[in-house]
């Protein structure tokens, strides 16, 4: 089939209550944006699960390359000190 | 059947009717994407009939259950208007009935919400809501069709010349609907359709569409004299129950 045939791919993103993040649930087809929201409304939050919906095309995400996660992730590995872990934590600090 | 019930019976049965129609798509729609947007449309409207039903069956008095009222009536004691009963013919055709319908249902549930039948305007405020979305669907997909290509534009420009005159049964006030009217249960039907072609005209213009002539029309589902495509219809929704009496899930 004709490549111009096909919707193009739109990844969606919702958020499942106020102060959370979008996050990534899925893709669908849609032929413009308005209809992607409709299909993602339909598709990913009919059973109530969220209250915000971001789509966006799949082509215009930039994505890192696999072959280079050597490059890109590794030197991270030995720099432990970038974890902030060696404070000490105040009691009265519930949750951190 | 008191007035009040047949008002309630002719709200339901354009719900049910629209609703089982839309319901012919599942499996066949042009994308998987369609297929969910019309079911969850088809049963949003289902639900609203069902709400209607089981009321309708309460003010009659004679023990209907709402599954009573939908699978065991007959095509005359459907009260629906005969544009929700048209056979769904193509895409373009189904979005054109569904348009014409939903901005319809967005008006009367909009002033049915302040109703003086506390029950009905309770059904009506919570039908609203997915009236709006199932009208932003639909009018999404008239411009889309309207404004897009040759084909798609002629298709949609001929469902419609199809479709308006049965729209003029929506807004014909008969004896019952005036007497809701004056008990101030229901909207005065020519107050809605001001709203309505304000509505469907800035569509239109969008849509890069013609607005049909007026033409006169003289069917009138709402009071039980149907096109010949709802016999078939019932046919189909009502068999499981006409086979076997009482079948439950």
């Amino acid at each position: 089939m004709n490549e111009n045939r096909h919707w193009p791919l739109y990844e969606v993103f919702v958020r499942a209550r106020g102060g959370l993040d979008h996050k990534h649930v899925g893709s669908l087809h849609a032929a413009d944006a308005r209809m992607a929201i409709d299909h993602a409304r339909d598709l990913y939050t009919r059973r109530e699960e969220g209250v915000s919906i971001w789509v966006v095309r799949s082509t215009d995400i930039t994505a890192s390359d696999p072959r280079e996660a050597d490059s890109l992730f590794e030197p991270a590995r030995d720099k432990i000190y970038r974890h902030p872990t060696f404070y000490d934590i105040p009691d009265e600090v519930k949750t951190l | 059947m008191s007035a009040a019930a047949s008002y309630v019976l002719r709200l339901a049965d354009l719900s049910l009717v629209l609703g089982q129609r839309l319901g012919e798509w599942i499996g066949h729609a042009p994308a998987i994407e369609e297929d969910l947007g019309l079911a969850n449309t088809a049963l949003d409207l289902i639900g609203q009939a069902r709400l209607l039903l089981a009321y309708a069956g309460e003010i009659e008095g004679r023990g209907r259950s709402e599954d009573d009222l939908a699978f065991l009536r007959e095509q005359g004691e459907f009260l629906n208007p005969v544009l929700a009963e048209q056979p769904n013919g193509d895409f373009g055709q189904t979005i054109v009935r569904q348009v014409l319908i939903d901005a319809f249902q967005l008006e009367l549930y909009e002033r049915l919400a302040t109703s003086a039948d506390a029950r009905l305007a309770a059904i009506a405020a919570k039908s609203v809501k997915e009236t709006r979305y199932h009208f932003r669907y639909s009018a999404g997909w008239l411009m889309r069709l309207g404004d897009g290509t040759e084909e798609s534009r002629a298709r949609v420009q001929s469902a419609l010349e199809k479709f308006w005159p049965l729209t003029v049964e929506l807004f014909a006030e008969d004896d019952l609907d005036r007497a809701m009217a004056e008990a101030g249960v229901a909207p005065r039907l020519d107050e809605v359709r001001a709203a309505w072609i304000l509505r469907i005209e800035a569509l239109l213009a969008e849509a890069t569409l013609t607005r049909p002539a007026d033409r006169t029309y003289s069917w009138f589902g709402k009071r039980g004299q149907h096109s010949e495509h709802l016999g078939y219809m019932l046919a189909e929704m009502q068999h499981l129950q006409r086979a076997h009496p009482g079948a439950r899930w």
